[in-house]
């Protein structure tokens, strides 16, 4: 736990000593040194996560993770929109077909896990 | 509806955070259907949002192509059989990776949208790792499930071409960086698309659980830059959890197979045909073999056993019988447990599906370190369909290619009975002498077949 705490307090004062050097308009149309502060925590949170998952249920873990890196979905449903008025243009369709290939990702990857973890809790009694 | 939008970056991370306990919850069997539940909340909330907060959103089109993904969805997780989990998992990954080429490429096409220097390269990384993600999930699918050929692409003209296409991939992602040329965008989408099928098709249908892993990270990475490009934080976040899921999943796959995950990716392979021929010279060695009536006679009579399965266990559909033998013998006071080996299956953790999916108690499946120094104090170790993951020579033999990667200790046992069709080798092509120790007998047929004959033998 001890590396985390330090490599969060890194990430900080790194973020910190980025703000305090750029001049504030700058900052606010720059956010790329947040979001990727945000970026590295998430995987050291996504690291010590992960090693707490019991090996039995690495199948699920698989399975849903799969249904959450669909949350590209987000991505697509920003692309699907109308554009200088018109509502079929090469953006939307793109869009349309990826919000399609996540919302199957989505509904199937959730579905599929809890059939899954529904195996192993018949099971506890 | 301004109220939602207003607040959006906060429901963001409530998601975020909703994301994170589902993987939590997964550390025990209890937790994990409760975390699961919270992962489809945040993904509601996630989605709900954007379609607040998106400019001029199409809904027509979005709820369509919703409703049609929910349906293809929906059926597919309903009817998949789990023996085939794994190339299910990778025709998932494939689906990632293609939904973010596609919103990288509809992103370059959007007029509306003016992309900065530093979402310029967001863009084409989140659209190149995308577009390796999706042609090397294909090909990983088509190998899992044998619509292609598991043998590895072989030749010394592979490595160049992966290079070549790197190569190209980089270049013309740079001219699209500086010019914004979007033709330059698709060439280098295409480069990266086929640098997916050369990077996975050299890799051998054994190495597939790896490779399912490891491209279960890259589709979080995929996730993760197309985050970037549109600010989002839940992206971001959500695409490194999967990230660094994925890796951590590969790392545990490739010390149980004893491999390093470079070795995986540009080693090509255990080189199956060279050690096969190697154990084809061996003498002839003698071995013990019995009926299944004898096997299930040793086991009713013995007060522990172990059950090794492996992969050909899950292949002739033996499970369910295995498990009302193993319920017979119970009743009669043996004491009976599963060991599980990490590589049982086709990926981590497949073999606790199967299982699970046969009513195993939770309870009487074991991992390998948990089971590993109870073997000298178990009477009888019931080995089917599994062959590697029991050869003491990974222990012992320096030589072994597969020296060093860890086992499940059946040679400790009193007895082992080996459960196999023939004498042959098994994936490594090597041959194991735990089938000629004295206290071993091999029962040979096919392990569903030989659970039967157990299950009738223990009956009467």
């Amino acid at each position: 736990m001890s590396s985390t705490e330090t490599v969060a307090q890194a990430a900080t004062q790194a973020a910190q000593t980025a703000a305090a050097s750029l001049p504030v308009e700058q900052l606010v149309q720059t956010p790329f040194v947040a979001t990727f502060t945000i970026f590295v925590l998430a995987i050291f949170i996504g690291y010590h996560v992960v090693w707490s998952v019991t090996p039995a249920l690495h199948t699920p873990l698989m399975a849903v993770t799969n249904a959450l890196s669909s949350i590209i979905v987000v991505g697509a449903v920003l692309q699907t929109v109308d554009i200088g008025g018109q509502a079929i243009t090469l953006t939307s369709v793109l869009g349309a077909v990826s919000v399609f290939l996540a919302s199957v990702n989505i509904f199937g990857g959730f579905a599929v896990t809890s059939r899954m973890l529904e195996m192993f809790k018949k099971k506890k009694k | 509806m301004n109220l939602i939008a207003q607040y959006a970056d906060w429901i963001y991370l409530v998601a975020a955070v909703l994301f994170i306990l589902t993987l939590k919850g997964l550390s025990s069997p209890t937790g994990a259907i409760a975390g699961n539940r919270y992962g489809m909340v945040g993904m509601a909330l996630a989605v709900l949002v954007t379609l607040v907060i998106a400019p001029s959103p199409n809904f027509a089109l979005i709820v369509l192509a919703m409703v049609a993904g929910a349906a293809v969805g929906l059926y597919r997780a309903k009817t998949v059989p789990m023996t085939q989990m794994p190339e299910t998992v990778a025709l998932m990954h494939s689906l990632v990776g293609l939904a973010a080429v596609l919103i990288a490429l509809a992103a370059v096409h959007n007029g509306d949208q003016h992309h900065s220097t530093v979402q310029r390269v967001e863009l084409f990384i989140g659209c190149f790792i995308g577009g390796i993600t999706f042609t090397a999930s294909v090909v990983a699918w088509g190998k899992l499930s044998a619509k292609l050929a598991a043998k590895p692409l072989k030749g010394g003209w592979v490595k160049p071409v992966q290079i070549g296409l790197a190569l190209g991939m980089v270049g013309f992602g740079g001219h699209y960086f500086i010019t914004e040329s979007l033709t330059s965008f698709w060439v280098m989408t295409a480069f990266s698309v086929v640098l997916g099928y050369f990077l996975i098709a050299p890799i051998g249908g054994g190495d597939m659980p790896v490779v399912v892993s490891m491209l279960n990270s890259y589709s979080g990475w995929a996730a993760a830059g197309i985050g970037f490009t549109l600010n989002n934080s839940v992206l971001i976040i959500a695409g490194s959890l999967v990230g660094s899921s994925g890796a951590i999943l590969s790392y545990i796959m490739c010390k149980a197979m004893n491999r390093s995950l470079m070795n995986v990716i540009f080693g090509g392979g255990m080189g199956g045909d060279e050690a096969a021929g190697a154990a084809g010279d061996a003498v002839q060695k003698a071995y013990k073999s019995g009926s299944a009536d004898d096997a299930a006679f040793m086991m009713s009579n013995a007060d522990s056993v172990v059950i090794v399965p492996g992969y050909g266990l899950a292949v002739s559909r033996a499970q369910h019988a295995l498990q009302e033998y193993a319920n017979a013998l119970t009743e009669k006071g043996v004491k009976v447990r599963y060991a599980i080996h990490p590589v049982a299956g086709r990926m981590p953790g497949h073999m606790n599906v199967l299982l699970a999916e046969a009513e195993v108690p939770y309870e009487q499946v074991q991992e390998m370190e948990e089971i590993n120094s109870d073997f000298s104090n178990t009477d009888v170790v019931l080995v089917i369909g599994a062959n590697d993951v029991v050869n003491p020579a990974a222990l012992k033999d320096k030589q072994s290619p597969i020296y060093g990667m860890p086992i499940l200790e059946a040679h400790k046992a009193r007895t082992v009975i080996v459960v196999k069709r023939s004498m042959s080798a098994g994936y490594a092509g090597l041959d194991n002498e735990l089938f000629y120790l004295d206290k071993t007998m091999m029962v040979f047929g096919d392990a569903k077949k030989v659970v039967e004959d157990m299950l009738k033998a223990v009956a009467h």
